[in-house]
C-alpha cells in the first residue's frame, strides 16, 4: 500500500460521488407521479419502470459493491471454490423465469409492496406473513453492513481509511459522510434516487470491468502466465491448516459444495426483500420475463470480475485483509485517475443496493408489523412516513454495526442471512403454485429450517473462527459437504409436506385466500390491474 | 412450467410446452454436475477449461431462456386466439 493519500485518485472519486448524491435529490421529481405520498411511489417508484431502468435496478442491486469485493478476495484466497458466484448467477435467471411473472401479477392486482403482503393474502395468515417479514429484515440489515465494508475498503485503499492509531472519528468521517448523504437522499427520493444512480453505478462498473480485463493481463503478460503463477501459489501449503492453500479446479470432494452452494444461492437471491422490491418496480409482467434474458450480461461481467482474483496473485499483491486485494490490485496497475474511477465505481455501487435495502425492510416492517399489528388503519400517508423514517434507522442500525464490531460479526450474520432467508421459499413460491401447503405447515417448515441452519452454521469452525467458520458443513445422511442453507431448506420442505399431511387429515381450518387463479396471470392493461401509465405501455403481450 | 389457469380445452402439455421446460432445466443440469467441467485442460487463451466453460453457459442459458421466452409468448398468444 502507498503510503498517505491518493490525491488524484480521490478527486475523482469525490467528482463522481458528488455527481451521484445531486442525482439522488434531483430523483424526487423523475417521473414525479400525482400521489406522491403513497408506499407506491416512495417504495416502488410509482410501479412504473419499464424494461431498461429495471434492468440497471435490478442490476444495480443484486451484483453489489460487496459481491465485487468479496467474490475476487475469494478467488485470490482459494482459488475455484470462490467462483460458484458464476454458475449461481447463471441459476438465477431460469428460476425466476418461472415465478416471478405470477408474483408480479398478484401483486400488482392486490396492491401488494412486500412478500409478506403476499403470504398473509394467500394463505390468510398473519403469523406466516410476520415469519416471512422478519426474516427478510434480518437477512437485510448485516447486508446493508457489509455495503459499508464495501466503502470501507475503498476508503482505506485511498488511505482516507486512516491507520490503526487515528481517532475513531477522523476514522470513520468519511464513511459517516458517505451514509449521511445516502441516508438523505432515499428519504426525499425513495426508490427513484437508487434507480437513477444505477445508471452512473453500472456505466462506471462495465467501463473498469472491460479495461481491466484487458489492461491488466497484457501488463502481467497473459493469462498462461497469470494462471501459472495462481497455480503455484494455490499450492503452497497454508501454515493455518496444513493444507494447500486453493486450487484451480474443485478436487472431488468439494464438488457437492460447489455445486449446492450454487443452486441454494440461486434459491435465495429472489427471496431476499430488495430483489422483490426491485422486481415489483416494474411496469408489466413482459418487463420481467425480458430482463431474465438481458440481466445474465452481468454474471458474464461478474465471471470477468472473478479472474481479477487471479490477476491479484500474478501481481504479487499480498494483503492480510482479503477484501483489500482487488481495489489494491487497481490501485497497483491503474494510472491514479482510472483508479480513482474503479474506486467510484465499488463505492458507487455499494450506494444503491444500500438504499434499495433500506427501502426493502421498511416497507416489510410498515406493512407487516405496524400496519398488520400496531395500527391497522393507518392511511398511505402515515405508511410512507413510518416507511421514510424506518429506513433511516435501518441505515443507522447498519452503520451502528459496522463501526462497534468487528467486521466478521457482519460477514457471519450475512452468510446466516443467506441460509434465513431461503427458508421463506416454501411460503413463497409454493404458495405463487398451489394453495396446498396448509399455513401452520409452512410455519413448521420455515422453525425448523430456521433453527437447523442456525445451530449447524454456529458448528462450523475455520483456523480463524470458532463458530461461523464457514457455510458448508457435512449433509445428514449424505456425508458429503454441502451447503447449509440448502439442507436446511430440504428439511424445511419435508416438515412442510408430512405436516401438511397430517393438517389435511385431521382438517385443520385453512386460512382465507384472498387471490384467485386468473390473478396469477394479470397483466398491466387488464381489468382490475391498477396502471398507472397510459395502456399504450403496456406489455407486449397482447 | 405448469401455468395453464385460465387455459381451454387444449392439453396443459404439449411438445412446445416440452421444449420450453427443457430450455429451462438445461442449465441446471450442466451447471450442478460439477465433475463434468472440474478440469484444466482444454485451456482457452490461457484459461483453465473450468472457467470459460462456465462463463460460456453465461452465454448459452442466456439464448436458452430467450427461446423459452419466445416460445412462451407465442403458446400464450395461441392460447388466447384459441380460447376466443
Amino acid at each position: 500500500m502507498k503510503d498517505g493519500v491518493n490525491g488524484v485518485a480521490l478527486a475523482v472519486f469525490i467528482f463522481f460521488f458528488l455527481l451521484v448524491t445531486v442525482m439522488g435529490f434531483l430523483a424526487a421529481r423523475w417521473r414525479k407521479a400525482e400521489n406522491e405520498h403513497s408506499l407506491d411511489e416512495w417504495g416502488l417508484g410509482g410501479r412504473s419502470f419499464g424494461t431498461w431502468i429495471t434492468w440497471f435496478l435490478l442490476g444495480g442491486d443484486l451484483y453489489t459493491a460487496y459481491t465485487f469485493v468479496a467474490v475476487p478476495a475469494a478467488i485470490y484466497a482459494a482459488g475455484a471454490a470462490g467462483f460458484f458466484a458464476v454458475p449461481y448467477t447463471i441459476l438465477v435467471y431460469p428460476l425466476i423465469f418461472t415465478f416471478l411473472p405470477r408474483l408480479w401479477s398478484v401483486s400488482h392486482k392486490h396492491g401488494y409492496v412486500t412478500t409478506s403482503d403476499f403470504v398473509r393474502g394467500r394463505f390468510g395468515s398473519k403469523g406466516l406473513s410476520l415469519a416471512v417479514a422478519l426474516t427478510g429484515i434480518l437477512a437485510t440489515m448485516p447486508y446493508i453492513a457489509l455495503q459499508l465494508v464495501g466503502i470501507q475498503a475503498v476508503l482505506d485503499v485511498m488511505g482516507v481509511g486512516g491507520g490503526e492509531n487515528t481517532n475513531w472519528f477522523i476514522k470513520d468521517l468519511p464513511l459517516l459522510i458517505a451514509f449521511g448523504v445516502l441516508a438523505a437522499y432515499t428519504y426525499s427520493s425513495g426508490l427513484r434516487a437508487p434507480a437513477l444512480i444505477a445508471f452512473v453505478k453500472d456505466t462506471l462498473i462495465y467501463i473498469v470491468i472491460a479495461v481491466a480485463i484487458i489492461y491488466i493481463p497484457i501488463k502481467l503478460g497473459g493469462f498462461d502466465d497469470i494462471f501459472a503463477k495462481a497455480s503455484e501459489a494455490y499450492g503452497q501449503t497454508n501454515p493455518a491448516t496444513g493444507a494447500p492453500r486453493g486450487a484451480l479446479v474443485p478436487p472431488e470432494a468439494g464438488q457437492w459444495t460447489y455445486a449446492t452452494l450454487a443452486l441454494g444461492s440461486a434459491l435465495a437471491l429472489f427471496m431476499y426483500p430488495h430483489s422483490i422490491t426491485a422486481t415489483l418496480s416494474s411496469k408489466s409482467r413482459e418487463v420481467i420475463r425480458r430482463n431474465t434474458t438481458i440481466l445474465p450480461l452481468y454474471s458474464l461481467m461478474l465471471g470477468l470480475l472473478a479472474l481479477l482474483g487471479f490477476m491479484a496473485i500474478a501481481a504479487g499483491i499480498k494483503v492480510q485483509n482479503g477484501q483489500l486485494a482487488i481495489p489494491q490490485l487497481f490501485e497497483t496497475m491503474f494510472p491514479d485517475w482510472f483508479a480513482g474511477v474503479a474506486f467510484a465505481a465499488i463505492g458507487i455501487g455499494a450506494l444503491v443496493p444500500a438504499a434499495i435495502m433500506s427501502i426493502a425492510a421498511a416497507n416489510l416492517f410498515t406493512r407487516n408489523i405496524y400496519k398488520d399489528f400496531i395500527k391497522p388503519d393507518a392511511t398511505p400517508e402515515q405508511e410512507t412516513k413510518v416507511s421514510k423514517l424506518v429506513s433511516l434507522l435501518v441505515k443507522v442500525g447498519a452503520l451502528a454495526f459496522v463501526l462497534t464490531m468487528d467486521k466478521t460479526v457482519a460477514i457471519n450474520f450475512q452468510l446466516l442471512g443467506g441460509i434465513w432467508i431461503l427458508q421463506t421459499f416454501p411460503a413463497l413460491v409454493g404458495g405463487l403454485f398451489t394453495r396446498w401447503f396448509h399455513r401452520w405447515a409452512l410455519l413448521a417448515g420455515w422453525a425448523v429450517g430456521m433453527l437447523y441452519g442456525t445451530v449447524a452454521a454456529y458448528g462450523v469452525a475455520s483456523p480463524t473462527q470458532k463458530h461461523f467458520g464457514g457455510s458448508s458443513k457435512e449433509i445428514p445422511g449424505i456425508g458429503e459437504i454441502g451447503y447449509i442453507g440448502l439442507t436446511a431448506f430440504v428439511l424445511n420442505v419435508v416438515v412442510t409436506v408430512v405436516l401438511t399431511f397430517v393438517l389435511r387429515a385431521v382438517k385443520a381450518p385453512d386460512g382465507v385466500d384472498e387471490t384467485r387463479p386468473e390473478d396469477y396471470t394479470a397483466d398491466a392493461g387488464d381489468p382490475g390491474v391498477q396502471v398507472e401509465l397510459p395502456p399504450a405501455t403496456a406489455g407486449s403481450a397482447h | 412450467m405448469s401455468q395453464a389457469p385460465e387455459a381451454s380445452r387444449e392439453p396443459v402439455v404439449t411438445p412446445m410446452r416440452v421444449v420450453i421446460a427443457l430450455c429451462l432445466i438445461a442449465p441446471f443440469v450442466a451447471m450442478l454436475w460439477v465433475g463434468s467441467y472440474a478440469k484444466t485442460d482444454p485451456a482457452f487463451i490461457g484459461i483453465p477449461f473450468f472457467y470459460w466453460y462456465q462463463m460460456a453457459w453465461v452465454l448459452i442459458s442466456t439464448v436458452l431462456t430467450m427461446i423459452a421466452y419466445k416460445l412462451w409468448q407465442r403458446d400464450q398468444r395461441a392460447r388466447k386466439e384459441g380460447a376466443r
